[in-house]
């Protein structure tokens, strides 16, 4: 009698967080090795050098450092953000847009106000501002879907373009100088509106604000009553109504929070780094940011980690691009690499392979 | 040796679902042209056994042979070849097709679709048997009789020869019924052989040829239909009355605390689930609420819960100092913030009572969570209810902390009882506070239940097993098609009283 | 006159590109998967033409301008299924979030496209930028004869042949959905895995089919970019925001690949009709070119506010299905 082999998949009921652990480091020795492949195969370089020309490019310098600690903490605060909306099992694929509104009021702000208020005013009203244009834009797909169940994900997803062609015309009026079709950097000389320099770090502002942010968010979402209502909505509407919820209220309430500080994203982005707008001003970190968010399981530790390894290997690559004479862009296809093997590696974590041997001739009857 | 007019027959069927035998030693034929009835209280096993049939599961142990062969039918296509078709009780269509491109859909045949034949061939189907169809109708458009029509064309179209048909009349009004039974009819005619699951006795004398009964998973017997009567089919179906030794203490000073007048209800399609409903329950008792499947329980505790829209009659809730507070058409939040201790054990857990995600003291919040001032959660009080309920109620759990998800079926409804106990509510509802647990586990509810009544609690209990309700409550209520159609002494009241009251709603339509 | 014919030429061209990838996104949609990767799989597509195109040109002092478009069409081919199959293995097989998929396939393609369109030239021991001019010549040959009627032959016969592929691929989708055996299954497995599963349906057959089928249609979206639009050559993020545009096409077309046909035209008139319309100010053409995505989500919660359900997302859309989770 043939006996054949069958690969079973067997929903794991528990997993120790060291054996999850391992099998995420296997995963990302196994992406960091294709990465090695990759890159050796289009520059020809020995890999231990092109690994040690990513840690160069990622830490080597202080000035290195601190750009890596400064895309981290952006990708950070957007995480911190999309968590509530997430954990409620609303898809909030916006953050991009999000970012965008909060820098285009953090602009307006500096480029109107700018003249003519205190530094200490100026910052207060541009964390207000971008917080609130932010979550205009959160506000209108989470209504929709309150009320009409209209899809969350696709109607996020369109609001980003939107917001990058408000942004286009923005531009028109504030282009520095007079057809260069950007904005250029805003109050260049007198620096209002400007993040403050702490310690003579340019960034530590941004890090302490992402900081505040993130123990906020991780507060509410643990300790606060509107955490617990938004965790029972994304479980169950089922046993939201039974707990006497208002899941309507609390859809828009939760998407409220997770896009104003999507745009208070932005307002670190535009006053406290580029100091500038255009519609990259974005970089495609409302869309990193999901991956991140998803791929740490809302667990703002494992959030850190996510966030400056990905960091980590951006920055990296691109100084291998500029070493060996190469575009930037080969950091995202890096990016793109770790990240097929970090979220297919989750399967392993939840689902354990059987193999079991049946006689063949039963399993053709 | 096997027959060979028998169009099936099972010999020494067993089906376990880990340590719960579903179906023991089962053997029981069906003749070719005959309907059979398959008959049983909930949980008896009925669409298991059936199931094996039409390959969903696989048994254990035992013999199937299809007209007279031995086989092995290991998925729902080994079914189709053997002709064999069945008629789940949750339909399987697609809404945004047409009932024809449901027919069809994963058939073999030529790549281009010719509708018009396909459309011919189902008119001549339902021509011949009597059903009422339009093939280019839109599943979404159709009520529930249609869709199911739908589902036994399908099968037929698919050639099959055996019909087994799972509580197809569950869902319909009695003129559907009417029509269903007389296309099953006109198909026992032209040959074909059919198996119909319920638990509806009129139902059963009005069709089958012979009734083939199941309890608690073993096979009874097989009669004849012109020999059987309802008191004789209730008898096989209840069996002998069991002596439980379940506790019951006699209610103390009984006041009562929810008063239900004329209550109506209709479901989300549209039919009437509770149909002019009046009873009170009392603090001090355990009233219980016995029924066939679907005869409005679950509606009538969602209604008083804030649940369920209703659509006429009232809902009053006395407190303990008297005063009376109408709770018509309040929603669960208002209801709430009435601070009514009203409790409520859902049918479905882990759906509706539970957070299957979170840990034990996420699960206490969802009653408590927004007590305490301020916007910040008070998360000791839960986690040290937890470990009471833990101490208290024997929960097998790693840690307070584990999902609630992860664990056993009789610690999850532990998890959830003794939620709803801790509020010291007013008024307790449970819905089949036992299903899936094991005896233990059983009589600690039951345990609970009585310490609830002692308190003074009025609680409601919807049961299914008509033994316990007869050993643990003070009076039943029997539902029937959304109708009470009694309210009995436990004390006094026979099985076979119940069974007939049970079922009483639908026989007197049918003399009507 | 000459203003209207450059005009609908040009929404044409603009238009064809967003009708591969919308038409890919259906079919993909159709199987249930939301492929937001399908932006990045357009920028594989197209940079992997290019590429297979410009080896060889490189290759052969003498190139045949029909024998690059074969190799282009090819490599285009088969990056796009690559791209396809990368997002329907971690979905369907290894269970993974779609979107979270999806996002990441585009930043891979994106930076895949990037990259190479930038580097490619520099890394073969060129100079400068990449340029395949004989076999996008082989792209843009417009229909012999016909393309000399006047007028008429300006306007439908001017375009090389991905244009009327777009269209032809578009109509033989439609047509599969509606009229076939495989599109009535396709449908059912897009709607409802469980009923499909149970009316003996390969669901994991029909996602893998569907959704690498639907990622090579778009990936010629982004050949067709390339080749006829460029001209065989590259710019850095030129592609610019066509693939979320094919994604909201999907949604405009009520996932019906028969009106991405015009939805398609309309985007591109849309996306060139500030040039054309006299006295506008930038910022209204800025505004202008808001309008698609502003149309789409009107007809996104219309739709959803009329519940009706042919015009509705596939039912389960963005899910995954596996059948011991029943």
């Amino acid at each position: 009698m043939k006996k054949k082999k069958v690969i079973h998949m067997v929903r794991r009921t528990g997993i120790s967080t060291a054996k999850a652990w391992s099998i995420r480091i296997i995963a990302v020795l196994l992406a960091l090795l294709v990465c090695a492949f990759v890159i050796v195969g289009i520059t020809g370089a020995n890999p231990i050098a092109v690994y040690g020309g990513i840690i160069d490019g990622a830490v080597g310098t202080s000035s290195r450092t601190w750009i890596t600690i400064r895309e981290c903490v952006f990708l950070l605060i957007v995480a911190a953000g999309l968590t509530p909306a997430f954990k409620m099992r609303f898809w909030n694929l916006g953050a991009e847009g999000q970012i965008l509104m909060g820098g285009l009021a953090t602009a307006a702000v500096m480029i109107y106000l700018g003249p003519m208020l205190q530094d200490w005013l100026l910052w207060i009203i541009i964390i207000v501002v971008s917080m609130l244009s932010g979550l205009v834009w959160g506000l209108l797909p989470a209504i929709f879907k309150a009320y009409f169940n209209t899809n969350e994900s696709l109607f996020t997803l369109m609001m980003n373009y939107v917001a990058m062609q408000i942004i286009d015309v923005a531009i028109v009026f504030w282009e520095n100088p007079k057809g260069s079709n950007s904005v250029g950097v805003i109050n260049q000389v007198g620096k209002e509106g400007w993040f403050p320099s702490m310690f003579g770090q340019q960034y530590l502002f941004n890090v302490i604000l992402t900081a505040i942010t993130m123990i906020l968010v991780f507060s509410y979402m643990r300790y606060s009553k509107h955490g617990y209502e938004l965790r029972v909505v994304g479980e169950s509407y089922n046993t939201a109504r039974y707990a006497g919820i208002n899941v309507k209220k609390v859809i828009i309430r939760t998407m409220c929070l997770s896009s104003a500080i999507a745009g208070l994203a932005g307002a670190m982005i535009v006053a406290g780094s580029s100091h500038t707008i255009s519609v990259s001003t974005g970089g495609g970190r409302g869309f990193t940011a999901i991956i991140v968010a998803w791929m740490s399981q809302f667990n703002p530790y494992a959030m850190i980690i996510v966030s400056l390894f990905l960091v980590f290997m951006q920055r990296g690559s691109i100084q291998i691009a500029t070493d060996y004479g190469l575009n930037n862009n080969a950091s995202d296809i890096i990016t793109g690499i770790i990240l097929f093997f970090l979220i297919g590696c989750e399967f392993f974590v939840n689902y354990r392979l059987e193999v079991t041997t049946i006689d063949e001739e039963e399993a053709k009857a | 040796m096997p027959d060979s007019n028998n169009a099936i027959e099972l010999k020494g069927v067993t089906k376990r679902f880990g340590s719960v035998v579903a179906n023991d030693d089962v053997s029981l034929s069906l003749k070719k042209g005959e309907i059979l009835s398959i008959l049983g209280e909930n949980g008896s096993g009925k669409t298991t056994l059936m199931n094996m049939l039409s390959g969903i599961y696989f048994p254990d142990e035992g013999e199937i042979f299809v007209n007279g062969q031995e086989v092995t039918i290991r998925s729902p296509k080994d079914a189709y070849n053997l002709h064999i078709g069945m008629i789940h009780q949750h339909f399987k269509l697609i809404n945004v097709l047409t009932a024809a491109q449901n027919i069809i859909l994963g058939l073999p045949g030529p790549q281009r679709l010719d509708m018009k034949s396909v459309d011919e061939k189902i008119d001549e189907l339902t021509k011949k048997y009597g059903f009422e169809l339009d093939p280019e109708e839109k599943i979404y458009n159709m009520s529930v009789s249609q869709k199911q029509t739908v589902e036994i064309v399908k099968v037929l179209y698919r050639g099959a020869d055996i019909l087994i048909l799972d509580e197809p009349t569950a869902v319909l009004t009695p003129q559907e019924t009417e029509r269903l039974f007389e296309v099953l009819r006109n198909m026992k005619n032209s040959g074909k052989s059919i198996i119909i699951i319920t638990h509806k006795l009129n139902e059963v004398l009005e069709i089958s040829d012979r009734v083939a009964v199941l309890r608690k998973g073993c096979y009874v017997g097989t009669v004849e239909t012109k020999r059987a009567s309802v008191e004789s089919l209730t008898e096989m179906m209840v069996g002998q009355k069991v002596t439980l030794n379940i506790d019951r203490p006699d209610p103390v000073n009984p006041k009562p605390r929810i008063l239900v007048k004329n209550l109506t209800v209709r479901n989300r399609e549209g039919l009437l689930a509770l149909d002019n409903v009046s009873f009170d329950a009392k603090s001090g008792e355990i009233l219980g609420i016995a029924g066939i499947s679907g005869s409005g329980q679950k509606e009538l505790l969602e209604a008083i819960a804030g649940l369920q829209p209703i659509e006429d009659g009232q809902i009053l809730y006395t407190d303990p100092k008297d005063n009376i507070e109408d709770l018509t058409k309040k929603s669960a939040q208002e209801i709430y913030q009435m601070q009514i201790r009203l409790s409520f054990v859902p049918e479905d857990r882990l759906g509706m009572g539970l957070v299957g995600s979170m840990g034990m003291p996420g699960n206490m919040m969802v009653r408590s969570y927004r007590n305490g001032k301020g916007p910040m959660t008070d998360r000791k009080t839960p986690a040290d209810l937890s470990k009471r309920i833990v101490e208290r109620l024997d929960v097998v759990t790693p840690s307070i902390d584990t999902p609630v998800r992860n664990l056993s079926g009789g610690n999850v409804q532990k998890v959830l009882v003794g939620r709803e106990i801790a509020s010291s509510p007013v008024v307790l509802m449970v819905a089949y506070p036992v299903r899936g647990l094991d005896i233990n586990s059983s009589y600690q509810i039951y345990e609970l239940l009585n310490e609830q009544k002692k308190k003074g609690t009025a609680v409601l209990c919807v049961g299914e097993d008509l033994d316990v309700l007869l050993a643990l409550c003070d009076r039943i209520l029997v539902l029937a098609d959304g109708k009470v159609t009694g309210i009995v002494d436990a004390r006094t009241a026979t099985k076979e009283q119940i069974g007939q009251l049970m079922t009483a709603g639908a026989s007197k339509k049918q003399e009507a | 006159m000459n203003l209207i014919i450059t005009f609908i030429q040009q929404a044409i061209a603009q238009g064809i590109a967003i009708l591969f990838g919308a038409t890919g996104e259906i079919m993909t949609e159709k199987s249930g998967n939301l492929n937001l990767g399908i932006p990045g799989i357009m920028y594989m597509g197209g940079i992997s033409g290019l590429m297979g195109g410009f080896f060889y040109e490189l290759n052969n002092d003498n190139p045949n301008k029909w024998v690059g478009v074969l190799c282009a069409c090819l490599c285009c081919a088969v990056a796009s299924a690559i791209g396809g199959l990368i997002f329907t293995f971690l979905t369907v097989t290894l269970r993974a979030n779609q979107n979270v998929v999806g996002l990441a396939l585009t930043t891979f393609g994106t930076g895949f496209g990037n990259f190479f369109g930038g580097s490619i030239s520099k890394m073969a021991g060129g100079v400068g930028q990449i340029s395949v001019a004989t076999t996008a010549s082989g792209f843009q040959t417009p229909i012999p004869g016909l393309s000399k009627i006047p007028f008429l032959g300006d306007v439908l016969f001017h375009y090389g042949f991905l244009t009327y592929s777009a269209i032809i691929v578009s109509l033989i989708a439609a047509y599969i959905l509606k009229k076939t055996r495989t599109g009535l299954n396709l449908t059912a497995v897009g709607e409802s895995p469980q009923a499909a599963d149970a009316a003996g349906i390969n669901v994991t057959k029909y996602k893998y089919v569907a959704t690498i089928t639907g990622s090579v249609i778009a990936g010629f979206g982004g050949l067709y970019f390339v080749m006829e639009y460029l001209g065989g050559t590259w710019g850095n993020n030129g592609f610019g925001d066509r693939g979320w545009l094919a994604i909201a096409l999907v949604i405009l077309a009520l996932w019906n690949p028969a009106n991405a046909i015009w939805g398609s035209l309309l985007f591109g008139a849309l996306y060139i009709i500030d040039i054309y319309l006299p006295g506008l100010t930038r910022a209204s053409q800025e505004f202008v070119k808001m309008s698609p995505y502003v149309v789409t989500i009107i007809i996104l919660i219309i739709t959803s506010k009329r519940n009706r359900p042919e015009q509705q997302p596939p039912a389960s859309l963005g899910l995954s299905y596996f059948r011991e989770d029943r």
